[in-house]
């Protein structure tokens, strides 16, 4: 359930609801994001951005801009001095555009000067004469080969296809249907921001930003400043929320080189309309799934044909791309298989990474079509899918094998049996509030259907196809006290909570002090795919322990016993005979103990061009049921209550799991009835807050939840990443209640794209009456 | 940019006479957002823009119940905040109705009701209100006073009869004898702008009721013919009405609308939920009817 008690802790060690350090000053306004960072004599820089989706550019000229009083310096591709573009797997965008723009807001160029309002008049003045082009926007024109290459490296950003088992199978029940799924913002609170401080001769720069990862950000911006990894120290800054928006470069190169032009510190700051195009987004896609069942409802084989529209620039979209087709198959048993996957480059904003990474997309069309294999065989949204889950040891449709725990047929019963909401449509008290349409008085009870949804996913954890995403951490003991340091991006997921736990429970201490965020230690690998507990948790526990084992040794020397024979007990060093116990402050008085250890999680590979290979690291599940209450006559929505049961191995927060799971929940609520990204003609039509819909407290609904604690024997600590999976299956299971909502007012619903639009609720036909 | 912060009325036409061109800040809640988007620039560090904040001007932030007249005089800068609690919740419902949709509790505590009609936006959440109920304004200049009623007002998209040097300061909104309510659609349950809005009032004594509808056209409609249609249809004994007049009155509602196709929702659907709006409306008015 949702209640955490955190009242009962005696010590912040692994299982309890330890608090987050920065928690009070973030309810309290003083923490410090890095839009907050600045000071006296600091610089403000701004981008020049492409107004159109395609164009060449004939002229930039910038002489206006350097004219006007306080303009210190204006960069354009021509002051690049290292590699020309970036990109985290193809480097294939342009720091500067120079010969053609591919995305409205493209950057051309950038300057400094003493004031915002300065800055807007340089950019203003700057005279770029383009030759406007005709704009690819249909990812089936580039599928199909007639669209014309927008870019060198040609607009197939990746196509990929698995062949598994016997695709001449067939199924005594087939169903089959194309889902769309619209373009989705991140939309995080702390808009980019970053300063930049030269070094004193400029051999060097330090970049304070709110990113991802540090270390992949530092390899990107050297490159493009045509310096040395080392020249260049980044220090994360306070981030406020990413959700994969800031795994791309954004502002760091153009910051840095405007601080190491002037030899002054520079900062950027983006608005919210610029941030709309300064991020990549989630993929819009395009999916076509047939399923073939036999009549008791087994799955025999699927059918699918994946198209990613990746924007611009290639970003993560072949990364993507790989989530996306390899978990076609979801949480669920399948032994034939034909997929058929791509992601095309156009001239729409680019896309990338965020929180699901591609299995968002599958997951919506694959539970889509479960529940209309349900309907076909005449079993309920549940029992199909517990006929069909996947075990420990199956074979995925890739040719690996399912190495983890696998609980998903106890998050699907778990879900099932929690508690259904107490109140009948409206609340008891009849507050309109509660009825869809909120606070815009649109419904009375009576117009009024209430639908359940069920939902199930999988969902890869850490990264994928022979990438070593390993992680880094050091720890010290001095005194009693421990110092760790880890460059792992604290971007709210709560690491900075969880480490002191991991050190408190393997080093019996209760003081742990966290070092500076910055790339003074090895890379820690993304904030991302659900990896940190994981990886960033593994490498600090192999710290600890190392720690742990020099102060047994040294324990040992001093009291005459066995090192082997030591363990820690609450605050205190044991030995196994009972005749030795000291606390650990003692223990460590006047030493000191240094170690930094790796983690790396076991090789994966590539698929091959069958798709097959064993390409993924470890999987988690889950379950999602929805209860919605619909107005079918305004096609407007009112979620009631999110059930869920989470694959999450060990809890080692209970407070920080509940937190993200409300959280992702409630973004797989926006992409399910409100939250995209609207481009016409290339165009975003709204980049802002007013039309770009996040859920409020009003859309947000209670969320009882269970926590399925099945230790994964392969995870350092015995748990698994809890960050994704609450945003992967909550969309389609508040779809599949909207369609229950109208199959009960008489209707025969769709639904077969998201976000579900009120033209698509009232679009639809009533049944005919027989 | 020179910044006025007068603490009387006279001081705001005082300085609104000096300076003709000068730019009106009440909440500041449609402003800001303009040159927070980079639509309204008033350049730093000076290029002679006068701004004239009303917040302080205590005239304009009351209100008053003129029980002979049967009417809620609101000064201009009387808030969203103040609008949708009592005694203005009992005397003006459908007012207060529509103020709880403005935006978010802070929102509503800055923006006011004279901010709303300046702005004239089409999807204006007072404004079907102030129509549907035959507000006037009342507008000042070191001229003089002048008053009209508010659909005189609402020229077009964020077009209003405001002459330069004027303010308004005042709304006087008739206090009717009869249900009155508004619905608005948003894709949101809370804090969204309208798709679209209607606002539907009655007065029993005169037997009249009226229909108007926001976010359906260049700025509020009313809509006559399906007024008159709900005035001879309704049982004006029983306060019922039929469950098919209302579906029609729906129907002739959205008839009086212009809606357009933009990126927040379709011309079909803002038709439609009009229809469906005015016909529940309508049926809350008149609830004895079979449903």
């Amino acid at each position: 359930m949702s209640a955490v008690d955190t009242g009962t802790r005696t010590r912040d060690v692994l299982g309890a609801s330890a608090l987050r350090p920065d928690g009070i000053a973030k309810v309290q306004g003083t923490f410090q994001f890095s839009s907050d960072l600045g000071g006296d004599g600091v610089l403000w820089g701004a981008t020049l951005r492409s107004p159109h989706p395609h164009a060449r550019i004939i002229r930039i000229d910038v002489s206006p801009a350097w004219k006007i009083a306080g303009v210190e310096s204006v960069i354009t591709a021509d002051d690049v001095p290292g590699q020309m573009t970036y990109g985290l797997i193809d480097q294939d965008q342009p720091v500067f555009a120079s010969d053609v723009v591919r995305f409205v807001g493209e950057p051309i160029a950038a300057v400094a000067a003493d004031h915002p309002e300065t800055c807007r008049r340089a950019l203003a003045a700057i005279v770029v004469e383009y030759e406007v082009l005709e704009p690819v926007l249909d990812p089936e024109a580039v599928v199909a080969g007639t669209a014309p290459a927008i870019h060198p490296n040609g607009n197939v950003l990746r196509h990929q296809r698995i062949l598994h088992g016997d695709p001449s199978v067939t199924g005594d029940i087939v169903v089959e249907a194309t889902y769309d799924i619209g373009m989705q913002d991140q939309a995080f609170l702390g808009l980019e921001a970053a300063l930049a401080i030269p070094d004193p001769g400029g051999g060097g720069v330090e970049l304070h930003i709110a990113t991802q990862w540090l270390h992949e950000d530092r390899k990107q911006i050297a490159d493009c400043l045509g310096m040395a990894p080392e020249q260049v120290r980044l220090v994360l800054a306070g981030v406020g929320g990413a959700f994969g928006a800031r795994e791309d470069i954004s502002l760091q190169v153009h910051t840095c080189l405007l601080a190491l032009r002037l030899g002054r510190p520079v900062r950027m700051h983006y608005s919210r309309a610029e941030s709309f195009l300064g991020h990549v987004h989630r993929h819009p896609a395009t999916i076509w799934m047939r399923h073939h069942a036999t009549a008791a409802g087994e799955i025999v084989k699927v059918e699918a044909r994946f198209v990613f529209d990746g924007g611009a620039y290639a970003s993560t979209s072949s990364a993507v791309l790989l989530n996306a087709i390899t978990h076609t198959q979801g949480p669920y048993r399948c032994p034939n298989a034909v997929v058929d996957g791509w992601a095309v480059r156009t001239n729409h904003l680019p896309c990338g990474a965020m929180r699901g990474f591609g299995v968002v997309q599958a997951c919506f069309a694959h539970e889509s079509q479960l529940d209309k294999l349900a309907e076909a065989c005449g079993l309920d949204p549940v029992e199909i899918r517990v006929r069909n889950v996947m075990h420990t040891g199956d074979r995925m449709i890739t040719g690996q094998v399912m190495q983890n725990v696998a609980p998903i047929e106890r998050c699907l019963r778990e879900t099932a049996a929690l508690p259904f909401p107490d109140e009948p449509v409206g609340g008891h008290d009849g507050d309109v509030m509660r009825l869809p349409g909120g606070a815009g008085r649109t419904a009375d009870v009576g117009h009024v259907y209430r639908g359940i949804g069920y939902a199930a996913a999988m969902k890869n954890l850490m990264y994928s196809e022979g990438f070593d995403d390993y992680s880094t951490a050091r720890c010290r003991l001095a005194d009693g006290v421990v110092t760790l340091k880890f460059a792992t991006a604290e971007v709210g997921q709560g690491f900075v909570t969880l480490a002191p736990q991991i050190a408190r429970d393997v080093l019996g201490v209760d003081e742990v002090v966290l070092d500076r965020i910055d790339t003074g230690v090895g890379s820690a690998g993304s904030s991302s795919a659900s990896r940190q507990t994981w990886m960033s948790g593994g490498a600090v526990n192999a710290a600890c322990i190392a720690v742990r084992d020099r102060l047994f040794e040294h324990v040992a020397a001093r009291h005459g016993v066995e090192a082997a024979s030591l363990r820690i007990d609450g605050i205190e060093i044991v030995d196994e005979s009972g005749a030795l116990r000291l606390s650990v402050a003692d223990a460590s008085a006047g030493v000191e103990f240094d170690e930094t250890r790796e983690y790396h999680h076991p090789p994966t590979e590539d698929l091959d061009e069958n798709g097959q290979g064993n390409c993924h690291t470890a999987f988690a599940f889950v379950a999602h049921r929805a209860v919605v209450d619909v107005d079918p006559d305004l096609g407007l929505v009112k979620v009631v209550q999110v059930a869920t049961a989470q694959d999450v191995g060990r809890v080692l927060n209970p407070l920080s799991v509940v937190g993200q799971v409300e959280g992702g929940i409630a973004q797989g609520l926006g992409l399910a009835v409100m939250e995209e990204i609207v481009q016409i003609d290339g165009r975003i039509r709204n980049a802002s807050f007013t039309d770009y819909l996040l859920p409020t407290m009003l859309d947000m609904p209670p969320v009882v939840m269970s926590f399925v604690e099945e230790p994964e024997p392969l995870a350092p600590l015995g748990a698994k990443g809890v960050g994704e999976p609450p945003t992967i299956s909550s969309t389609p299971a508040i779809v599949a209640a909207i369609r229950d909502a109208l199959r009960q007012a008489g209707r025969e619903p769709r639904l077969d794209r998201v976000p579900v639009r009120p033209i698509d609720i009232i679009g639809v036909h009533e049944r005919p009456r027989t | 940019m020179t910044v006025l912060v007068p603490t009387s009325l006279d001081e705001a036409i005082a300085g609104l006479a000096a300076n003709g061109g000068a730019t009106l800040l009440a909440g500041g809640t449609d402003l800001m957002v303009e040159v927070n988007e980079g639509h309204r620039h008033f350049p730093w560090p000076d290029d002679g823009a006068t701004i004239i904040a009303l917040h302080r001007v205590p005239e304009l932030a009351t209100w008053t119940y003129d029980v002979p007249a049967a009417t809620v005089v609101l000064g201009a800068g009387v808030t969203w905040a103040t609008i949708e609690q009592p005694p203005l919740r009992d005397l003006v419902p459908a007012l207060a109705e529509a103020a709880r949709t403005v935006g978010s509790p802070q929102i509503r505590n800055a923006g006011t009701v004279g901010g709303n009609l300046a702005t004239c936006s089409p999807a204006g959440d007072g404004l079907p209100v102030l129509a549907a109920l035959d507000a006037d304004v009342t507008l000042l200049s070191a001229g003089g006073r002048r008053t009209m009623p508010v659909r005189d007002f609402m020229l077009g998209v964020k077009r209003t009869a405001l002459q330069p040097g004027e303010l308004i300061e005042s709304i006087t909104v008739p206090v009717l004898q009869g249900w009155q309510g508004y619905s608005k659609v948003g894709v949101r349950n809370a804090m969204v702008i309208a798709t679209a809005s209607a606002c539907v009032a009655t007065d029993v004594p005169s037997r009249s009721i009226r229909i108007a509808l926001g976010s359906v056209a260049p700025t509020v409609v009313r809509c006559p013919v399906a007024e008159q249609f709900a005035v001879e249809r309704v049982d004006w004994d029983a306060l019922t009405v039929d469950a098919g007049d209302a579906v029609e009155f729906g129907r002739l509602a959205a008839a009086a609308s212009r809606p357009i196709d933009d990126h927040r929702s379709s011309a079909e659907y803002r038709r439609h939920a009009v229809a469906v709006m005015a016909q529940r409306l309508l049926q809350r008015a008149f609830p004895g009817g079979e449903r």
